[in-house]
C-alpha cells in the first residue's frame, strides 16, 4: 500500500471524529473508573503515615495529580490552538476548547487542596509564592480563554483570537514548572525526579496510579465535550440533521 | 492496612478536615462535570431535534 493511500486527515472533519469520539471515550472512562479504585486503596490503606507530616500528606495523591494535569493540559490545549491556526482545521479549536474547562477545574483543585494542605504545614492558607502565585496565573489564563471563546459569537474567529491567547500563555507553563528552583521561595522543590524518589515506593505508586487516572478522567471528559461542541457548530449540516433523528 | 478501627481511619490522625475535604472536593468536580457534561449533551440534542421539527413543519 502506498503511503498516499491512508487518509490521514479522516479524523480531522467533525463527523468522522464525532463518531470515533463516541466510541472511544466509554472506554477511557471505564479505565479511570478501575484505576480510582486501584489509586484511592492505596492512597488510604497502601502508603504508609508520613514521618513528618502525620496523615495530612495524603492529600497530595490529589494535589500533585491536579497539578501536573492542569499544567499538561494547558500544553496540550496551546498545541491544538497552535495547529488549528497554523493548518486551519476546524476539529483543533474544538478539541482546545473542549480541554480548557477541564484543565481550569484541575488548576482550581491544585490551588484548593494546596491551600488545604498548607494551613497545617506552613500555617497559612497561602503566599505568594512562586509556585502558587504562577499556578493562579495559569487558572486565570484557562478562565480568560473561556471567557474569550464565549465573547465571540463567530466560533471560527473565537478559535484563531483564543489560540493566539493560549499560545502567548503557554510562557507561563515552564515558569510553573521550574519556580521551584529559580527562586527559593516556600513551595518545595520536585520529591520525585527522573532518577531518584524522596518517597516511600508505595506513596508513589499511589500518586503515579492517581496521575493516570486524572489522565484517564481527563481524555473521557474532553471527548465527550467535544461532542457536544461538534453537534452545537455543525448542526446545519446534513449529518448533524440525520444524527439526532 | 494502616488503621486499627473504622475511628481512626475517619479522624486522619486529627487532619480529618484537611485531608477529606480536599478529597471530597475533587469527587465534587468530577461529579458536577461529568453530570453537567450529560445535561448539556441532552439540551443540545433536544435543541437541534426542535430544530429539525420546526424545519420540517414549516417547509
Amino acid at each position: 500500500m502506498n503511503i498516499r493511500d491512508i487518509h490521514w486527515f479522516k479524523f480531522a472533519s467533525p463527523q468522522n471524529f464525532y463518531t470515533l469520539a463516541g466510541r472511544m471515550w466509554p472506554w477511557f472512562a471505564a479505565v479511570a473508573t478501575l484505576l480510582a479504585a486501584v489509586g484511592l486503596w492505596i492512597s488510604f490503606f497502601v502508603a504508609p503515615v508520613d514521618a513528618q507530616q502525620g496523615q495530612a500528606y495524603r492529600i497530595i495523591f490529589v494535589h500533585v495529580p491536579a497539578s501536573q494535569m492542569a499544567m499538561f493540559i494547558y500544553i496540550v490545549m496551546a498545541g491544538w490552538a497552535g495547529f488549528g491556526l497554523a493548518f486551519n482545521t476546524r476539529l483543533s479549536g474544538m478539541m482546545a476548547s473542549a480541554l480548557a474547562p477541564t484543565g481550569a477545574l484541575f488548576a482550581f483543585l491544585s490551588l484548593v487542596t494546596g491551600a488545604v494542605w498548607g494551613k497545617p504545614m506552613w500555617g497559612t492558607w497561602w503566599v505568594w509564592d512562586a509556585r502558587l502565585t504562577s499556578t493562579l496565573i495559569l487558572l486565570f489564563l484557562y478562565l480568560g480563554f473561556l471567557a474569550l471563546q464565549s465573547s465571540i459569537d463567530d466560533p471560527r474567529r473565537a478559535d484563531k483570537a483564543c489560540a493566539v491567547l493560549a499560545l502567548v500563555g503557554s510562557v507561563n507553563v515552564p515558569i510553573i514548572y521550574f519556580s521551584v528552583k529559580w527562586w527559593n521561595t516556600l513551595h518545595q522543590g520536585a520529591s520525585v525526579t527522573m532518577t531518584k524518589s524522596a518517597m516511600a515506593s508505595t506513596m508513589l505508586a499511589g500518586m503515579l496510579i492517581m496521575l493516570l487516572t486524572f489522565w484517564m478522567y481527563a481524555i473521557a471528559v474532553a471527548l465527550v465535550r467535544v461532542r457536544n461542541i461538534i453537534l452545537e457548530r455543525e448542526r446545519h449540516t446534513e449529518w448533524v440533521k440525520h444524527a439526532v433523528e | 492496612m494502616q488503621w486499627n478501627s473504622l475511628g481512626e481511619f475517619l479522624d486522619m490522625g486529627g487532619y480529618a478536615f484537611h485531608v477529606w475535604s480536599s478529597f471530597g472536593l475533587t469527587a465534587l468536580v468530577v461529579l458536577i462535570e461529568t453530570l453537567s457534561l450529560r445535561a448539556q449533551r441532552k439540551a443540545t440534542l433536544r435543541n437541534l431535534r426542535n430544530e429539525r421539527l420546526s424545519e420540517a413543519s414549516s417547509s
